[in-house]
C-alpha cells in the first residue's frame, strides 16, 4: 500500500513539469505587451515601464523565464504579482474560498445525489423515479451561467433568501446560492449513475441470495446494494472535486466570489503569466490528490480491489 | 467576466417563467423616508486597485478613487469642475512662472503629524525622483529642475530594444522651496497659466513623513488627510474590498456626508448590477454594456446621466501617403463628414454620449463650439463625396480597404461598424474594423507607427484645463501623441496659451491652436461621454463630477 502511494506520488513529477510548461508557455504567447496593458492610454515615463519589464524578467527568452519561475518555485518564493501583491498570499486567499465552496458543492451533489439516486432507483418506472429523471435531464441541458442568472435574480433579488453576491469574508452560509448552482449540474449526474447502479446490483446475485437468507430489507439495501453501487459514484465524485475547484469560473463569477476562478480570469486578462502557473499547480495537485484519494476509496469499497502484489 | 446579450436574454425569459410559476412580482415594499442617516456606510462598486496606494503612484480609476477620499490637496474641484482652495490659503503670481502658495496653519494628517510647506515639498521630489518609479512622476515637469531628477540613461538589449535606466543628476527639484513653514516658492521652467489648474490633481496630494520612509509598506495602510481614512490597519483585503470611514477631524469643502465607504471588487459590472437590484450594492458607476438601454427603467428616479470629461477620437495616421498632401488633408475632411455622429450616439450609445463639438468636451472651461472648422464635424454626405472626389483628382486613393483599429473588449465593435459603414456608403471606399483582443496590443502598434488605418483613441482629463485636452495629445513628441503629429504653429500657441497672464488669455490662445487641429485634422473628434450612474433603495442623493468620478463624499443616504 504505502508503495503504491509512493509509486503514485512519484507520477505527480512528470504530471506538474508538463502542465506548468504547458500552461506557461500559453500566457507567454498571449499576444500584447502585459506592462503595457496596466495603464490606458496615459502610459507612464518609459523608465518605470522598463523596470516593470525588468522585474518581471520579461524581456529574457521563454525558457528563461520558465526556468526562473521553477527556481522561485522550489525555493518557496512565487514574487509578486502585478498588482504588486505576493502570489503565495493571493493563494493562501483564494484557495480557502473556493474550496468552501467546492466542498459545500460536493455535499449537495454527494447527498442529495445519492439519497434521490437510490430512492429512485428502488422505485424504478415509479413516478417518483420518472418525474426524478425528468428533472435531472432538464438541470443537465441548461448551462450553468443561465441556471445562475436565474438562481441570481429570483432568490438573490426578488424573493432575497440569500444575498445575490457573495463578496468579501465569505462564510459558509453566503456560499450556499452558488454552492447550490455550482452542484446542480453534477447532482444530476451523479443521481443517474447511483440510479442506474442500484437498478443493476439489484438483481444482482449476492443480494438475492441475501434477501433469500432472511436479512432485513434495510440491512440488504445498505450493505449490499448501496455499497457495491457506490464504486461508479466515487469515482466520478473525486474526479469531480478537481473540476469543481478549477471549473468554478463562470459561477464565480456570476456570484462574485472573491476565490480561484475570479482570480484565474483575472491574471489570464492581464497575462501574468506567475499568478496563472501558480494557481494551475495547486489545481494539478487538488486534481492528482483528489484521483489518488478515490483509488484509496476503492479499496476500502470493494475489498477485492488490492494495490500491491 | 462578459456573457453575451443572448446568454442574458435566456436568463431573463427563464425568470420570467420562474417569476409567473411562483407567483412573485418585482418590487419591495417600505414607504420612502427621506431621513438622512449621516452614520449610514455606502457600499460602491470598485475593483482592486493596481499599485500601492499612494497619490503620485495611483494612475487608474480604482485607486484613484480612493486616493482622492483619502487625501486633500492644495485645491481640490468642485462638482462643476472649478478649483477651489482646500489646503491652500492662496496661491499668487506675476508673471505665471513664480508662484507663491501659502499653506492653512493647523492642518494635519490623521496620524497627528502637521501639514507644513516642508511636507508638499518632501512629497512632490519624492514623486518626481526618477528612481523611485512613480507612475505620476511626470506631472511635475513644468517645475524647473524636474529635468535633473527625471533624468534617464537609455541602452541598447541585445535584440536592439531601448531601456530606460533612472539616473536622476539631482536629489530635489530646484525650482521648489519651502520658504517657511506656511510658504511654498514654486519656480517654473517657463511661464503657465493654467499651472496652478492641476494642483488638486493626486499627484500633487501630500504624503506624511512615514510614506517617503517606506512607501510600499505605507501603501497598504494609507495615512492621510482627507475627507475619509482607512477604516483599519488592513482596512484593504485584496480582491474583495477597502473600507473607509469618515475622518471627523477634516475640515475642508469636501465634508463627508456619510459615516463612510465600501468599496466592494468586482471583475465584472454583472454582478454589481445584480447586486444593486437587490439593494445588496448602493452605487455603481460602471454599467454592464447590455444594461445601456435600460438602466434608466431598471432604476427610475435612481439614475443619472451627466457629461464628463472625457472624449473620444478617431486618429488618421500621418505616416499613411493617402492622407498626405492637399489630397490628404480633403480626405481628411471627407471622412469627418461622412461620419454621422448625432444618429450613433443616439441609437449605439442610447444617449449616454453626445456627438463631439470641438476637440475638447463642453464641461471644460473655455470650451466653445464656434472654433473655425468645426463645421467639419457635421454630418453631409453629400460634401464628403465631393470632397473625396477632388481629392481623387489630386492624388488616385490607393484602393486599399480602410482599417479603423480598436480593442473590441470594451464594446467597440458596433460603432466601428457603423463608422466604417458611413465611410462605405457615402465615400464608396471599402472600410472595416481591425480587431485587437487587448487595448494593449493596438497600443504598441500605434507607438511603432505600424497600423495601416485609423485608431480610436479616448482621453480623460486628469484636470479640468483646455490644456489637458491639446498639449499632451498633439504637441510636437508629447506623451500621449503616438501618431506622431506635429505642427510649429500649433506647438507655438499652446507655448503662448501657456504663458498668457489669465486664464481668459490662455484659452484664446488655445482656441486658436484648435483651429490648426480643424485645419489638419490628425484625428476626427466623434462624441464626448456621459456618465450613466444609478443607486439603490438606500440612496437619497448621488452625483458625479467633472471627471465621471462619483462625489462620494456627497452621497446622502438613509
Amino acid at each position: 500500500m504505502v508503495s503504491y502511494i509512493l509509486r503514485r506520488l512519484l507520477q505527480v513529477i512528470p504530471v506538474f513539469l508538463g502542465t506548468t510548461l504547458l500552461v506557461y508557455y500559453m500566457v507567454f504567447a498571449l499576444p500584447g505587451d502585459p506592462i503595457a496593458a496596466l495603464f490606458g492610454d496615459r502610459q507612464p515615463p518609459q523608465a518605470v515601464i522598463d523596470a516593470l519589464r525588468e522585474q518581471y524578467h520579461l524581456n529574457e527568452p521563454f525558457w528563461v523565464q520558465y526556468g526562473l519561475f521553477l527556481k522561485n518555485l522550489f525555493t518557496f518564493n512565487l514574487g509578486v504579482d502585478f498588482t504588486q501583491q505576493p502570489i503565495a498570499a493571493t493563494l493562501g486567499r483564494v484557495f480557502p474560498v473556493t474550496a468552501m465552496l467546492a466542498i459545500e458543492a460536493l455535499i449537495i451533489q454527494a447527498v442529495f445525489g445519492v439519497l434521490f439516486g437510490v430512492f429512485a432507483g428502488l422505485r424504478k418506472g415509479k413516478l417518483f423515479d420518472s418525474t426524478v429523471l425528468v428533472v435531472s435531464l432538464v438541470v443537465i441541458a441548461v448551462p450553468t451561467f443561465v441556471l445562475g442568472f436565474v438562481f441570481q435574480l429570483v432568490f438573490g433579488v426578488h424573493l432575497a433568501w440569500a444575498k445575490p453576491t457573495v463578496g468579501a469574508n465569505a462564510g459558509w452560509t453566503d456560499l450556499i446560492l452558488p454552492a447550490v448552482v455550482l452542484g446542480l449540474v453534477s447532482f444530476a449526474y451523479v443521481l443517474r449513475l447511483t440510479r442506474a447502479s442500484v437498478i443493476e446490483n439489484m438483481n444482482a446475485d449476492y443480494v438475492r441470495t441475501a434477501t433469500a437468507k432472511g436479512l432485513s430489507r434495510p440491512r440488504v439495501v445498505l450493505t449490499h446494494i448501496l455499497r457495491n453501487s457506490m464504486i461508479p459514484v466515487v469515482t466520478y465524485l473525486g474526479a469531480n472535486l478537481g473540476g469543481l475547484m478549477g471549473g468554478a469560473i463562470v459561477t464565480e463569477g456570476i456570484f462574485n466570489v472573491p476565490g480561484v476562478g475570479n482570480k484565474l480570469y483575472q491574471a489570464v486578462l492581464r497575462g501574468e503569466g506567475p499568478t496563472v502557473v501558480a494557481i494551475v499547480s495547486v489545481l494539478v495537485l487538488v486534481f492528482v490528490l483528489a484521483n489518488l484519494l478515490v483509488d484509496l476509496l476503492y479499496a476500502w469499497l470493494d475489498p477485492r480491489i488490492r494495490y500491491d502484489h | 467576466m462578459r456573457f453575451t446579450r443572448t446568454s442574458k436574454a435566456l436568463g431573463i425569459m427563464a425568470i420570467a417563467a420562474a417569476l409567473a410559476l411562483s407567483g412573485c412580482g418585482a418590487g419591495g415594499g417600505g414607504e420612502a423616508t427621506a431621513s438622512v442617516d449621516p452614520a449610514k456606510i455606502i457600499k460602491a462598486y470598485s475593483n482592486e486597485p493596481q499599485n500601492p496606494l499612494l497619490p503620485a503612484n495611483t494612475n487608474e480609476v480604482f485607486g484613484g478613487r480612493v486616493v482622492e477620499l483619502l487625501f486633500e490637496g492644495l485645491r481640490t474641484y468642485d462638482a462643476d469642475g472649478k478649483p477651489v482652495n482646500a489646503l491652500a490659503e492662496s496661491i499668487e503670481t506675476d508673471d505665471a512662472q513664480t508662484w507663491t502658495i501659502k499653506i492653512k496653519d493647523d492642518a494635519k494628517f490623521t496620524n497627528g503629524e502637521a501639514i507644513t510647506a516642508k511636507t508638499f515639498v518632501d512629497s512632490w521630489n519624492f514623486a518626481a525622483l526618477s528612481t523611485n518609479l512613480q507612475n505620476n512622476g511626470y506631472f511635475f515637469e513644468s517645475i524647473d529642475g524636474y529635468a535633473d531628477v527625471s533624468a534617464v540613461t537609455t541602452t541598447t538589449d541585445a535584440e536592439g530594444k531601448s531601456i530606460d535606466t533612472p539616473a536622476p543628476t539631482a536629489e530635489t527639484m530646484s525650482g521648489l522651496k519651502a520658504v517657511d513653514d506656511s510658504t511654498i516658492e514654486v519656480k517654473l521652467a517657463q511661464p503657465e497659466a493654467d499651472w496652478s489648474l492641476r494642483l488638486g490633481y493626486s499627484a500633487f496630494f501630500p504624503l506624511p513623513s512615514a510614506a517617503l520612509a517606506d512607501p510600499k509598506a505605507y501603501g497598504e495602510n494609507p495615512v492621510g488627510n482627507g475627507p475619509y481614512k482607512m477604516a483599519k490597519e488592513g482596512a484593504w483585503q485584496h480582491d474583495s474590498q477597502i473600507e473607509l470611514v469618515k475622518n471627523e477631524d477634516y475640515s475642508g469643502p469636501r465634508e463627508a456626508k456619510n459615516g463612510g465607504v465600501t468599496f466592494r471588487f468586482y471583475t465584472d459590472p454583472q454582478p454589481a448590477y445584480t447586486d444593486l437590484q437587490g439593494d445588496n450594492l448602493d452605487i455603481t458607476d460602471v454599467l454592464p454594456s447590455n444594461a445601456l438601454a435600460t438602466y434608466t427603467s431598471d432604476f427610475p428616479e435612481r439614475n443619472s446621466t451627466k457629461p464628463i470629461a472625457t472624449n473620444s477620437t478617431l486618429n488618421i495616421p500621418g505616416y499613411n501617403p493617402n492622407f498626405q498632401g492637399e489630397a490628404g488633408k480633403l480626405r481628411r475632411q471627407a471622412l469627418s463628414h461622412a461620419i454621422n455622429r448625432e444618429e450613433i450616439a443616439k441609437v449605439i450609445f442610447s444617449g449616454t454620449r453626445t456627438p463631439a463639438k470641438a476637440f475638447a468636451p463642453p464641461v471644460i472651461e473655455g470650451f466653445t463650439e464656434d472654433v473655425p472648422g468645426a463645421d467639419v464635424l457635421t454630418f453631409d454626405a453629400a460634401k464628403a463625396k465631393e470632397l473625396w472626389e477632388q481629392a481623387e483628382a489630386i492624388q488616385p486613393y490607393d484602393g486599399s480597404v480602410l482599417q479603423i483599429a480598436s480593442n473590441t473588449d470594451g464594446g467597440n465593435k458596433e460603432w466601428i461598424e457603423a463608422v466604417a459603414n458611413g465611410f462605405k456608403n457615402n465615400l464608396g471606399i471599402e472600410s472595416e474594423i481591425q480587431p485587437f483582443a487587448k487595448f494593449a496590443e493596438m497600443l504598441n502598434l500605434r507607438k511603432s507607427q505600424s497600423l495601416p488605418g485609423l485608431a480610436r483613441a479616448g482621453w480623460q482629463g486628469d484636470y479640468p484645463s483646455l490644456y489637458n485636452f491639446l498639449g499632451p495629445l498633439w504637441a510636437t513628441g508629447a506623451s500621449s501623441n503616438y501618431e506622431k503629429y506635429s505642427n510649429p504653429e500649433f506647438d507655438a500657441l499652446l507655448k503662448e496659451g501657456l504663458g498668457a497672464k489669465t486664464p481668459e488669455e490662455a484659452n484664446t490662445k488655445f482656441n486658436e491652436a484648435q483651429a490648426i487641429l480643424f485645419e489638419d485634422l490628425p484625428g476626427l473628434p466623434l462624441w464626448d461621454q456621459a456618465r450613466p450612474i444609478v443607486w439603490s433603495n438606500n440612496v437619497v442623493k448621488a452625483e458625479t463630477g467633472w471627471n465621471g468620478g462619483v462625489l462620494y463624499y456627497n452621497i446622502e443616504a438613509k
